[in-house]
């Protein structure tokens, strides 16, 4: 067997895109690594106690301080003088990164602290029970933003979290997907060998929260890529070093495959929040020059 | 590197959970057709996938594949098929 730094039998749904991200982190970055990871899916399923999946040094403490303890462990190790025995790694949610930690994330990446930070990004509180959280997109359905008679589902677009990473000045911010295993493994290696503080954004399907079936979990991803939803590029010292070019698709095919989107395609109103959908992926792609 | 205090549990410890009792469809490998590329092992979320260093081709471990079928879907050559678990 080969060597797995993110154990089996870890609860994860079958079809996880959390677990992917953690295995496909770890491919990345080793095992001389320590992880630490708030309160998320990812903590739950990989830590039903007395058990741990993980197969190298992982802390959890809170749902909003995964950035804070990381700051911790490095000082720790560089007043210990063991700086070099180790990279430290944030893996955390959506929920954890972008709404709940935002605050201990600005002040890891503005104190300078040599700290990768993954957000493995399923654009909702899943654990909990698929609510929704600033990085939910525009028109998804969830718990706390259901779509019915009046509500077309979420009615904010998505917080661009890689560009206020990027306005604190760190050398690197990077965003990838799950449906690209060797990118993120790639990604993870550049990131750590970069010393200083580094962000980036893994978008990992969920397939019970966001509806289809577990053996989707790649395609949706892929689907998300290439309509211009989720563009993957880095950001090295404040310019845009790299993007992936896509033969763009429209957003509709993306939509009608999940349960969250599925209400769009019933109405009149609901072809109009598509427009608007079309109108995000039209913006994303022409700011990062993703269309072939 | 080793950390002598805080520490809770052992390290993959998850193991003793046998995961392969969730499965309702089970992947069936074609041996002949698998090109060994390595794909289905890279996506599988419990990295249940493994390489047969014997033929260099790829088999299930049964123990902890809940039977999502990502590695069916994604096989570029269609060499997995997923079939209903017999109990």
């Amino acid at each position: 067997m080969q060597e797995e730094l993110f154990a089996p039998g870890h609860r994860g749904c079958a079809g996880c895109g959390a677990a992917i991200a953690a295995r496909l982190i770890l491919k990345g970055s080793g095992k001389d690594v320590i992880v630490v990871s708030p309160t998320g899916c990812l903590e739950v399923i990989s830590s039903p106690y007395p058990e741990s999946a993980w197969e190298v040094p992982w802390i959890h403490s809170l749902f909003e301080n995964a950035a804070a303890v990381a700051s911790g462990v490095e000082v720790a190790l560089k007043s210990l003088g063991r700086k070099d025995e180790a990279k430290i790694i944030v893996i955390g949610g959506d929920g954890a990164t972008i709404d709940i930690g935002i605050g201990p994330l600005s002040g890891m990446l503005e104190r300078g602290h040599d700290v990768t930070y993954v957000c493995y990004d399923n654009e909702a509180y899943m654990n909990t029970g698929i609510q929704r959280s600033s990085s939910t997109p525009y028109g998804a359905s969830t718990t706390t933003s259901p779509a019915g008679k009046v509500s077309l589902g979420e009615n904010r677009p998505k917080k661009n979290l890689p560009a206020i990473a990027a306005a604190h000045g760190i050398p690197y911010v990077g965003t990838a997907s799950i449906a690209y295993p060797k990118d993120v493994i790639r990604k993870v290696k550049k990131a750590i060998s970069i010393e200083g503080p580094k962000y980036l954004q893994i978008h990992a399907p969920c397939c019970t929260g966001w509806g289809f079936d577990g053996s989707k979990t790649i395609e949706i991803g892929r689907l998300a890529v290439e309509t211009a939803l989720f563009p993957i590029y880095e950001i090295t010292d404040g310019k845009v070093t790299s993007v992936k070019k896509i033969k763009r698709k429209p957003v509709e095919d993306y939509l009608k495959v999940q349960r969250r989107f599925r209400h769009l395609l019933k109405s009149d109103r609901g072809e109009e929040a598509i427009k608007n959908i079309q109108d995000i992926a039209d913006a994303n792609a022409e700011k990062f020059g993703l269309d072939l | 590197m080793k950390l002598s205090i805080g520490s809770v549990t052992k390290p993959g410890s998850t193991r003793i959970n046998k995961t392969g009792s969730w499965r309702t469809f089970k992947p069936i490998i074609d041996i002949e057709a698998c090109i060994g590329c390595g794909t289905c092992s890279m996506l599988c979320p419990e990295g249940s996938a493994y390489k047969d260093n014997v033929s260099g081709k790829y088999a299930i471990d049964y123990d902890y594949c809940k039977g999502c079928g990502i590695c069916a879907q994604e096989c570029p050559v269609k060499a997995i098929e997923m079939v209903m678990e017999e109990k």
